[in-house]
């Protein structure tokens, strides 16, 4: 045996680390092809078309009902579920830069309402057959359906819809001589929470719940934000200036002024919204009803106590005006499907299982999302987990989408960008606003 | 042509031997040996490919950026696309937000790079004066907040700082517990700097010592001997003679900070008067999908950026290629 050369010769390491870089080329230009080959084209071991879905981060929901659907496809479709950013924001600009660039594997989407109008008239829909349209005409709640829609059509499939309730402690309402039977008025918690030494919980920092808040207290006044929210960005008349902008300002304005929307005011959003409604000095909150969820978690976890859990009450949100219902904040996430998507029929195939009653129910039940068609809501298994389903189920049926234009960034940025619960003034926060999105809508300001 | 060349090289009072220089000049070139020519060639054959990539992901992108700037363009109405000339830059310069924008980012940058600045410096000093045994594990504690990557140095803050489970409003014997740091821009903008001071001063610490380190001993040596205090020597001595090192280590910085974006992301997302240039861009192109507004607010960071490094080059004479001590 000859002995090993302890120096070996430059050359060959120089051969070993060029084949080793060689190979590496060769694997990596092999994926890059593999992918490029597959992309479009996509089917399982057994031949199955795979459906791709975008969807929400959410606790796992979707991916089961994914698996649900696949198994009661029987071999026709196989949906593979791919998550998108956390927000909102971040997922509509994810699924637009693919659908920019004609992204074939975008077959389904899980979508929040306010974007809807946006991929509608970029063309990023492919259109609903006519079944489809039918059948979710009929189980949807009016709310939702009106969300799901664009210009008087429906261009997606109404899957969840999310609500905001008003929340209550009993033990503050009952204080402060409240009768929550009733309905009651933002004017009235403001006073009980003041009276109280309690806060009135809002989501007063400048993000899409500060839309989603001013949107409530104008529409539930009979107004609207934009006049003509169809238009086009040239000719969309801006009414938010109004005399119901004037009092949602008003609104907002007693909120921070009676110091009853906690230290966090400005910066509040669900979450710290939520937090503070546990804390003892929780009296009144307006919030999506993952909140009842959340605090089973902690009385779960023992960080809170269950007498406090039973302390939750909860009703419609709060009227604006004595005789005017609420227009209720509408939320949720829609189903569309990819207009560049290579098996549309299969994909809306695939949204009629994914938003079935049935499916719609497990979601509610197993995430807490609440249904958007109303036999979703029926059940004894529904009432005892969610004892406010009925509430919820009202609340939905009323509920008004935010501005459903195509410019809805517009709006919903200029709100954001001019309304504050510290400086909000009747007199110039909403003619402040609708100056701003009236100049970035015609391209002379910045957003 | 040739007249004045001739001309040229009758009055130059340079001796013939002075070698290379007559052929670093334009026309002046003694021809080139074949063996010459083909190590010009392997040369820019061998920098070809690098050359390539960056037309590709620099230049290419850039001067798409500088074209679709001059277009009223949104990614999801592409019909609607129209040449507006220079219109958008004209909103822009005119509009309240791109200069609070500026404002913002010029402040931020001032005060962190400053800041860093001085603390960098005493960082490499005791870096540099270390006993050798616990100097590599002090270089490393010091450049470890560097080694973090900038989206989680931000988290890190913003939860300290936040009021729901933030901890340093207990800490603080002058700050109320529901005292909200991000509520506000001057508070905001304070914890943004903390963030980006704590961040990058390693960094900046890192260039100082190099620069220390070239400061010859005997320069030293002599001032001490002449009965120079440390006071002096630090002033006449080491600082003069860093020069380079503290002009390249404060050009990198300003660039950098002026390009902030990560902490302002992550903690207030522009709210509250904290938006930055770059902030303001990626909203707009990103957000907004706004590309022509958006390109056009890059064009000018990108201006702005250009502006700082041709000031610090000419004005100052930061020489990037002599960024050693005692020069």
């Amino acid at each position: 045996m000859r002995p090993r050369d302890p120096h070996p010769p430059p050359v060959r390491r120089g051969r070993s680390r060029r084949a080793a870089a060689l190979s590496l080329g060769a694997v990596l230009s092999g994926t890059l092809l593999v992918s490029c080959g597959s992309e479009g084209q996509q089917t399982t071991e057994a031949g199955v078309p795979i459906l791709n879905w975008y969807i929400n981060p959410d606790s796992g929901g979707q991916q089961e009902i994914a698996a649900r659907c696949t198994e009661a496809s029987g071999g026709r479709y196989a949906l593979e579920v791919e998550t998108l950013p956390n927000n909102p924001q971040g997922q509509r600009e994810q699924l637009v830069r693919r659908l920019v660039a004609g992204d074939s594997s975008v077959d389904l989407m899980s979508l929040d309402p306010p974007f809807i109008p946006e991929f509608a008239t970029a063309g990023f829909f492919a259109p609903v057959p006519p079944e489809v349209e039918e059948q979710f005409s009929e189980q949807t709640l009016a709310g939702a359906l009106e969300g799901a829609s664009y210009d008087g059509e429906l261009v997606t499939v109404p899957f969840f819809a999310n609500t905001q309730l008003l929340w209550y402690r009993k033990s503050v309402a009952e204080e402060a001589g409240l009768d929550m039977s009733q309905p009651v008025t933002w004017d009235q918690i403001i006073e009980a929470a003041e009276q109280t030494g309690t806060t009135v919980g809002v989501q007063g920092t400048a993000a899409e719940s500060m839309t989603v808040w001013v949107t409530a207290l104008v529409r539930s006044q009979g107004g609207e934000v934009l006049a003509n929210p169809e238009a086009p960005a040239e000719e969309i008349e801006v009414s938010i200036d109004g005399p119901e902008g004037a009092e949602a300002a008003r609104i907002m304005r007693a909120i921070a002024d009676a110091g009853v929307g906690g230290p966090q005011l400005s910066t509040a959003d669900e979450d710290a919204t939520a937090a503070l409604f546990e804390s003892e000095a929780g009296g009144f909150m307006v919030n999506w009803p993952f909140v009842w969820a959340r605090a089973q978690s902690f009385v779960e976890a023992g960080s809170m106590e269950q007498e406090t859990l039973d302390d939750y009450g909860w009703t419609l949100y709060p009227r604006v005006t004595e005789d005017d219902e609420p227009a209720t904040p509408y939320g949720g996430i829609n189903i569309g499907v990819g207009a560049f998507s290579e098996r549309p029929e299969l994909a809306y195939e695939a949204a009629t299982c994914i938003a079935s009653p049935e499916n719609q129910q497990y979601y509610f039940l197993s995430n807490g999302n609440p249904p958007s068609a109303a036999a979703a809501f029926e059940g004894q298994e529904v009432l005892d987990q969610y004892p406010m389903a009925p509430t919820i189920e009202e609340s939905v049926e009323l509920a008004a989408p935010r501005p459903q234009t195509p410019y809805y960034d517009v709006v919903s940025t200029g709100i954001q960008r001019t309304w504050r619960p510290g400086s909000a003034d009747p007199q110039t926060t909403p003619a402040a606003s609708a100056e701003l999105i009236r100049q970035v809508l015609q391209g002379e300001a910045l957003l | 042509m040739s007249a004045v060349r001739e001309e040229r090289a009758s009055v130059d009072p340079r001796p013939a031997s002075t070698g290379q220089r007559p052929e670093r000049r334009a026309g002046r070139r003694a021809p080139l040996t074949d063996r010459a020519r083909g190590e010009r060639n392997l040369g820019w054959l061998l920098c070809a490919p690098a050359f390539l990539v960056m037309i590709g992901v620099v230049a290419w992108p850039m001067l798409l950026a500088l074209y679709d700037s001059l277009f009223s363009y949104r990614l999801t109405a592409p019909d609607d696309r129209a040449f507006v000339g220079l219109q958008n830059y004209v909103t822009i310069l005119t509009d309240p937000l791109w200069w609070r924008a500026f404002a913002t980012t010029g402040y931020i940058t001032v005060i962190t790079v400053a800041v860093e600045l001085v603390l960098g410096f005493a960082l490499a000093m005791v870096m540099h004066k270390a006993i050798r045994t616990v100097r590599p594990v002090l270089r490393t504690a010091i450049l470890i907040p560097y080694a973090i990557i900038t989206v989680v140095s931000a988290f890190a803050w913003f939860y300290a700082f936040n009021l729901t489970g933030g901890f340093v409003n207990q800490w603080l014997p002058f700050v109320g517990d529901d005292f909200n740091w991000f509520a506000q821009r001057g508070s905001s903008l304070a914890v943004i700097m903390l963030s980006e001071i704590w961040k990058t001063t390693p960094f900046i610490s890192l260039l100082l010592l190099a620069g220390l380190a070239q400061v010859p001993e005997d320069l030293q040596e002599a001032a001490r001997v002449d009965g120079a205090t440390f006071r002096e020597r630090l002033f006449r001595v080491t600082i003069p003679n860093m020069k380079a090192a503290i002009m390249v280590a404060l050009l990198f910085r300003t660039l950098d900070a002026v390009r902030i974006f990560d902490n302002v992301f992550i903690m207030t997302a522009g709210t509250n008067g904290t938006e930055t240039l770059a902030f303001l861009a990626y909203r707009q192109t990103i957000q907004r999908q706004e590309v022509g507004l958006g390109s056009a607010i890059s064009v000018l960071l990108f201006l702005l950026v250009v502006l700082i490094a041709v000031l610090f080059v000419k004005v100052f004479k930061v020489d990037l290629s002599q960024q050693r001590g005692g020069k």
